[in-house]
């Protein structure tokens, strides 16, 4: 593995086409929870606690990334595995700049995009509502959203069983909303973009699809992170892939190899 | 086996220089106040489309629909004119008692739900926050342009009301133009310092309808302005004049109101001084205040 990482460091010296678009230094991320309604919830005892400055019991630290670096350059599809829980969302999200870092830091060119399955639009407006909105939210102008929508919506494919674009988007089967998400966030150039479980929602077709949108995002420079539990979707897109385990990266280094090493250990 | 320590041995960088000498930036970083807004203005058309979908979808589950828009306000009128107009009816020395009542009551409630609304523009929005990165300082705007759509329909109302009970149209009425956008200033900076304590302090949702309920007996809506003078103590009544709805309020019943000239709170020369100092503080505090929390918006 060290070899890997030297190889490419040896690269940002010599070959100016290979260039780091996210370095990750020593990142540790702990982030406060809230249980919810547990024991000691009394008014009684929420006083005490105020007046004895403690915090409350329903409040608990998490401790969900330590001390995590790699660097990911320019064109590179890269896979996150590891169990549930170990750090992989969290780590996402801190490198989209949407959890602050404890320790460490994350550099990054550009604005990095997060896709996940829960990145809600508004449910009361319709599809193609939606998709104004979401683009204009990613920062395009009004005639490149009026020029892309058509294409958006028929790369979600959410027309294909009526006219759904004009409905509300509570009314779409979670399928749906995920692909119309999916294909709003894939019609901008990203120079990172991280892929948060949202490609496993689509039926076959439109995963070949989606597919075939991050291989262009690649190919026009862009670096793709892709977190998933489907190992063969990671083989399919990715060429690198990062395992976490417990907030610790526990291997780095080409797909192949890492999933081996995954699906040998289950 | 994962090698992390040292980035590139062969030219000797740690990752920070790595990161550096191509130009990566710290994510999330808050940027500075010029470059912040700037990037906001570069999104007025996601304002304007978020508003007008706000507003769209507002009353999309109720039968009658986008008329609650106009209900709302006149059904809030009926309510009060009841209570303080017929069973209460102690003003009977004001000749227009019920159009000094709806101006004041219209006028309150776009800075009472700038502030309620603008409570939960982070917390209310946090799906769309944790998935795009956009200046934040979009989202109270938002607000207070969903409120402001709103404020006309109620304007509309309202100039119904005035006109039926006998007041006449004169060209002072243009001045309601200004006074409704010294006010608007007002409330972005005010929904924008809501949000930001919204966001932190999570019990403030619960505390904010009697913080609202004491603001609005403070700010003359009920019952004449003139009482403050009569019943307290100088200094809280001149105190009381300086409160913002009050000089809002009164500026409005000043633009639309022939039959109260004469009893305004203080001369319109100082009111509108008072607004224009409000909208310039507030918006500009407000505003400096919300980006110095711009990295913490959507976390923990």
């Amino acid at each position: 593995m060290a070899d890997q990482t030297q190889a490419a460091g040896a690269a940002v010296a010599t070959d100016p086409g290979r260039i780091p678009t996210v370095v990750v230094d020593d990142v540790h991320v702990v982030y406060r929870i809230h249980k919810g309604a547990t024991g000691g919830t009394s008014p009684v005892s929420a006083l005490k606690r105020i007046v004895s400055r403690t915090n409350a019991p329903n409040i608990r630290e998490v401790h969900a990334v330590k001390g995590v670096s790699f660097t990911a350059y320019q064109g590179e599809a890269i896979g996150l595995i590891g169990s549930n829980g170990s750090g992989k969302s969290t780590l996402l999200r801190a490198i989209a700049g949407l959890l602050p870092v404890n320790r460490g830091a994350v550099y990054t060119m550009g604005q990095p995009s997060l896709l996940g399955v829960n990145a809600a639009l508004l449910n009361d407006l319709s599809g193609e509502r939606n998709v104004v909105l979401g683009c204009l939210a990613m920062g395009m102008s009004p005639e490149e959203v009026k020029r892309l929508a058509p294409e958006i919506i028929e790369f979600s494919g959410i027309n294909e069983r009526g006219d759904f674009a004009s409905l509300p988007m509570r009314t779409y089967s979670s399928g749906m909303g995920a692909r119309l998400r999916f294909a709003i966030a894939a019609a901008k150039k990203h120079d990172v973009l991280l892929i948060d479980e949202a490609l496993a929602t689509g039926d076959r077709k439109f995963r070949a699809r989606s597919e075939q949108r991050v291989r262009e995002l690649r190919a026009s420079a862009g670096t793709v992170f892709l977190v998933s539990h489907s190992i063969s979707s990671i083989r399919d897109t990715c060429e690198r892939t990062l395992w976490l385990e417990g907030g610790v990266l526990k291997m780095d280094g080409p797909t192949d190899e890492v999933c081996n090493a995954y699906e040998g250990q289950k | 086996m994962a090698n992390t320590a040292v980035a590139d041995p062969d030219s000797g960088l740690t990752r920070a220089q790595l990161a550096q000498r191509h130009g990566l930036r710290i994510a999330g970083e808050r940027p500075p106040l010029a470059e912040y807004t700037r990037k906001l203005w570069a999104y007025r058309h996601f304002m304007t489309a978020y508003s007008r979908a706000k507003v769209a979808s507002s009353f999309s589950n109720t039968q009658l629909g986008q008329l609650w828009q106009v209900l709302t306000p006149l059904t809030n009128a009926a309510v009060y004119y009841l209570i303080f107009g017929v069973i209460l009816s102690q003003h009977r020395n004001m000749s227009n008692f019920i159009a000094y009542l709806c101006t004041g009551v219209f006028i309150f409630m776009f800075t009472q739900t700038a502030v309620q609304n603008g409570t939960s523009a982070i917390t209310g929005n946090l799906g769309l926050i944790r998935a795009l990165q956009f200046p934040r300082a979009a989202l109270p705007i938002t607000v207070t342009l969903v409120q402001f759509q709103q404020l006309l329909m109620s304007m509309v109302v309202l100039a119904g009301i005035v006109l039926l009970t006998g007041e006449p149209l004169t060209f002072r009425w243009f001045l309601i133009a200004p006074t409704l956008l010294l006010q608007s200033i007002f409330n972005v900076g005010l929904t924008m310092v809501m949000a930001r304590l919204g966001s932190k302090i999570t019990d403030l949702k619960q505390v904010m309808p009697f913080v609202m309920r004491t603001w609005l007996y403070a700010s003359g809506v009920l019952y004449p302005v003139a009482l403050f003078r009569e019943h307290l103590p100088s200094w809280a009544a001149t105190l009381l004049e300086a409160n913002p709805p009050l000089v809002f309020i009164e500026l409005a019943r000043y633009s639309l109101l022939e039959s109260n000239q004469s009893n305004l709170v203080s001369s319109p020369a100082r009111l509108w001084l008072l607004a224009a100092a409000w909208a310039v503080v507030m918006g500009i505090g407000g505003f400096v205040y919300f980006w110095r929390g711009e990295e913490e918006y959507g976390r923990g």
